[in-house]
């Protein structure tokens, strides 16, 4: 039985650079970006949505979309859903505010304290899926609702309240919290609301600062965490575990992949991301609500599929969530400015939606081919 | 005659009240194909799954290279040199052809960041794949592009260069058409004699006959009978699965 070794097999078609690009999973969300930002910029000329305050404003957004963006990408490409996400904002940034506003912990205290708890219920979301072989989706539904009702009924019982303010004067005079609520590159915008290059106030307490202080750092969490989450995806031998964890559990299991191990350490992961984004939230803004965060696992999930990732898992990209996170912050303050109807945001999301999920689809057909 | 690198005796397992072996006895030396036959429900899959460490047996013993041993998990089996190619299972479509093949084995490197080599994975997957006469558009296409027999292929192949020493195939042929199956068959002569020890797993009699030096036919959950090639035809085989009638003619 000799085998003709073809060099050449002509049943291999040629694939246009097109497709190949095409084929990549960033390629829909960097188009969508494009699209979206040209959109505004031709309607929102007046609008003041690109000055530099407006510009901040979208970019705190999108940065708050992305920060969840990229744990709940990471646990999709695995295989598995977190529908706790908001709750876990909720919860978190209660336990901040309350271990600082009512128990007095020093904030970095309570910011260690909302870490842990996190993670470790993100663990528990985790075994729960891995122990019961029960869909991801129902387990972290069900800790949708124990959590949010943890949630606000620990903080009636101790505080007999649902929303705690008071945290800015706590947060910025603590030495870690500011890594968080904080700001960077202060003087350099100073520098540049002097020469004039941005507006800076007239009048009242704040005049000669510039109306754009600094970059929150919020929006460096969001570029470390994607950089971080690109990196581990397409780098490590962590990430090839990833897609094989997603793309077919029970084969990476027989190629001795740990997959239950990278499933439960991506649950903490996205704990983790929901953690931070309720940390930045409650330090910058100075106060906690037990409502807070409330949907965030869906909009975190909308600009996954948005950036590329499958639904059914094995494929997808940080890269692409982060931009997805970034069309999303784009639409929804972009309408804001222009003064549209809010509640065409949504139908505009979930068209959204509907045409990522379509495309999507499209693009695994033309990778694994026809056959499957 | 060499010895045995992998012998299993009395193997049972239930799962529950199901019995799914009672008592199957199986042996493979190196250089060998040892075709393991039997119809739906016979127990291949429970079998191999013993052999390849995912179900320790119920009882029964496990000797490896002469020496008694138990498999834990899929990574025992592995560790030692046991790898098996599912049927089904073991590629992964929307993943590329060398992460595939590395897939648990990755090469890394920066030390304890165990960074994927990319470029390392790349060239010897191709390396690998061109000594099987498969050429790859890039390694870097996903394995969904590739064809049924192909697969197989690229599994046999990523087997053989992590070290296997007993190669077990589920059903290798059994979703491909007539080229692909001789090219799987092809592929199997040829790590037979490169010594590895081959267990082919196959309801197809003719598949089984083309590559096998031994057969062993199995029969709800038992050993029915073991043979040389020498002194069995294709249609004793052929009776053997289909209910086990002429068994005390061959065990002469």
């Amino acid at each position: 039985m000799e085998q003709q070794n073809n060099n050449n097999d002509e049943r291999i078609r040629d694939i246009s650079f097109f497709q190949k690009t095409l084929m990549r999973p960033e390629f829909g969300s960097i188009c969508g970006v494009v699209l979206v930002i040209i959109f505004f910029l031709l309607i929102a000329t007046d609008n003041g949505m690109f000055n530099p305050d407006g510009i901040r404003n979208w970019s705190v957004v999108s940065a708050q979309f992305a920060i969840i963006a990229v744990g709940a990408c990471l646990l999709m490409i695995a295989g598995e859903f977190d529908l706790s996400i908001g709750s876990m904002i909720g919860f978190s940034g209660m336990v901040l505010a309350i271990g600082s506003i009512h128990f007095g912990l020093p904030v970095w205290q309570s910011i260690i304290l909302a870490y842990i708890l996190s993670l470790a219920l993100g663990a528990v979301n985790g075994i729960i899926v891995i122990k019961t072989k029960l869909p991801s989706f129902i387990v972290t539904l069900a800790f949708l609702y124990i959590l949010r009702g943890l949630t606000i009924f620990m903080s009636v019982t101790t505080t007999s309240k649902t929303i705690l303010s008071g945290m800015k004067p706590l947060a910025d005079a603590d030495p870690i919290a500011p890594i968080f609520g904080g700001e960077v590159f202060k003087g350099f915008f100073q520098w540049m609301g002097n020469k004039g290059w941005i507006e800076t106030f007239s009048r009242g307490v704040f005049e000669g600062m510039p109306v754009v202080s600094g970059i929150p750092n919020l929006i460096l969490w969001a570029i470390g965490l994607v950089i971080f989450g690109h990196w581990l995806l397409t780098r490590t031998r962590f990430g090839n575990w990833i897609y094989a964890s997603g793309g077919d559990a029970n084969a990476a299991k027989y190629a001795g992949v740990p997959v239950n191990k990278v499933k439960i350490l991506l649950f903490m992961f996205t704990a983790f991301c929901a953690c931070t984004f309720a940390m930045c939230q409650v330090t910058e803004f100075g106060s906690a609500g037990a409502d807070r965060g409330l949907l965030k696992e869906f909009e975190a999930i909308i600009c996954v599929v948005i950036g590329g990732a499958l639904l059914t898992g094995g494929y997808g990209s940080v890269i692409g969530a982060g931009l997805g996170a970034i069309m999303f912050g784009v639409v929804q303050q972009g309408l804001f400015f222009s003064g549209a109807e809010a509640s065409l945001f949504r139908v505009f999301l979930g068209g959204l939606l509907l045409i990522a999920v379509i495309t999507n689809t499209y693009i695994r057909r033309l990778i694994v081919g026809s056959g499957d | 005659m060499t010895s045995e690198i992998l012998e299993l005796r009395d193997i049972k397992k239930n799962f529950g009240s199901v019995i799914a072996l009672d008592g199957v006895s199986f042996d493979v030396k190196p250089g060998e194909c040892h075709c393991l036959l039997g119809d739906n429900g016979a127990g291949k899959s429970t079998f191999i799954k013993t052999m390849s460490g995912v179900h320790p047996p119920s009882s029964g013993d496990i000797f490896f290279q002469g020496e008694k041993t138990t498999f834990n998990s899929p990574h025992d089996a592995i560790t030692r040199g046991i790898a098996t190619v599912y049927q089904d299972l073991g590629m992964i479509p929307l993943m590329s052809v060398s992460r595939n093949f590395f897939l648990g084995n990755e090469p890394t490197k920066g030390g304890a960041l165990k960074l994927f080599d990319h470029e390392k994975a790349n060239r010897i997957t191709e390396e690998e794949m061109s000594k099987f006469q498969i050429q790859l558009r890039s390694p870097e296409q996903a394995v969904g592009t590739l064809s049924g027999g192909e697969r197989q292929t690229v599994a046999i192949a990523r087997a053989v260069y992590f070290g296997a020493k007993v190669l077990i195939l589920d059903e290798p042929t059994s979703a491909l058409g007539v080229k692909q199956t001789a090219n799987v068959l092809d592929t199997i002569n040829k790590m037979r004699d490169k010594g590895i020890a081959v267990v082919f797993i196959t309801h197809n009699v003719r598949h089984a006959y083309a590559a096998g030096d031994r057969f062993t036919v199995l029969d709800r959950g038992k050993t029915i009978a073991t043979a040389d090639r020498k002194d069995v035809s294709p249609d004793k085989l052929q009776n053997l699965m289909a209910g086990g009638k002429d068994l005390p003619s061959l065990e002469d």
